[in-house]
């Protein structure tokens, strides 16, 4: 495991921008900013004709460490542990679970929350609940 | 124009995960990691970004949704769905597992994508076989009993 510093300032300002821009997305097209939602939709058979938007929207968030380091000089590099055998394990039950659910951090964490869904609540408790025992296991267990 | 506003959108979303550091899957690593309290090793930031997204979008969904349609036109797609089924419980907790393995949920995946090498590519091709493949499933027509012939 890789030591992290609290961040509280940044992390609730990072948050604060993600909010932005979920309500932005409702303003401006009047869909919820779920990941997972928009990255199924980015696969075929198509129901609409908003696929131009929605890898818009993907591409968009891909390239925002590029931007970082255009600005800062500095990329921001995510730490990533494990073999490949558990980066496609992790990727497909990520992948599957959060389609399964309707939704992943994003779209149940923050767009189901701040609606007061109750769905949305007990998906963020579950998923949080199950992630914290893995990582209780994998860390402390095994 | 809609297509720009929507790739300016998804970046400033893209740029909310990193400077709040989720962009790095040790940062949500920590805070998942309750375990490591005694010793000092939690990292509680996590819950600041939900915090601080939560407060925005709490007010600014309330402020938007008093207009008649969205900008571009259309409608509000908002979920309609109440109840609470098994796919609300089982979903969620694959999801929960997989995200406790990798660090990874779908956002800070993409984010990944360029500075994270071929592991991060990885992953999100495995993630978008997974996203593919519980489509597939849910599409599939329910045999509730079998017929009689």
């Amino acid at each position: 495991m890789t030591a992290t510093d609290f961040t509280p300032v940044a992390s609730l300002l990072g948050g604060a921008l993600i909010g932005a821009s979920t309500v932005m997305l409702m303003a401006a097209k009047g869909r919820i900013a779920g990941v997972s939602g928009i990255a199924v939709r980015l696969l075929p058979p198509y129901a609409d004709d908003e696929l131009a938007g929605r890898l818009a929207f993907i591409l968009g968030i891909i390239v925002a460490p590029l931007v970082v380091l255009l600005a800062t000089g500095t990329a921001p590099v995510p730490t990533i542990e494990g073999s490949t055998a558990l980066l496609v394990l992790a990727g497909l039950l990520v992948g599957f679970g959060s389609v399964w659910g309707n939704g992943c951090t994003s779209g149940h964490g923050v767009c189901g929350l701040s609606r007061l869904s109750a769905r949305s609540l007990v998906a963020t408790l579950t998923f949080m609940a199950t992630a914290m025992a893995t990582v209780f296991l994998t860390r402390h267990l095994l | 124009m809609s297509i720009l506003v929507q790739f300016a959108i998804g970046l400033m979303f893209g740029l909310g995960l990193v400077i709040a550091g989720m962009s790095d899957p040790a940062k949500v690593l920590n805070f998942l990691d309750l375990g490591a309290i005694p010793t000092g090793g939690w990292d509680p930031s996590l819950a600041f970004v939900l915090g601080g997204a939560i407060a925005v979008t709490f007010i600014g969904f309330k402020l938007v949704l008093r207009r008649a349609q969205p900008i571009f036109g259309g409608t509000f797609h908002l979920p309609t769905a109440t109840d609470i089924d098994a796919r609300i419980i089982a979903g969620p907790a694959i999801f929960g597992v997989g995200w406790g393995l990798a660090g990874f949920c779908p956002g800070p995946a993409f984010t990944a994508l360029t500075t994270g090498g071929a592991p991060a590519l990885i992953f999100v091709v495995a993630m978008l076989l997974g996203m593919g493949s519980a489509r597939w499933l849910a599409s599939r027509p329910v045999r509730l009993a079998p017929q009689a012939t």
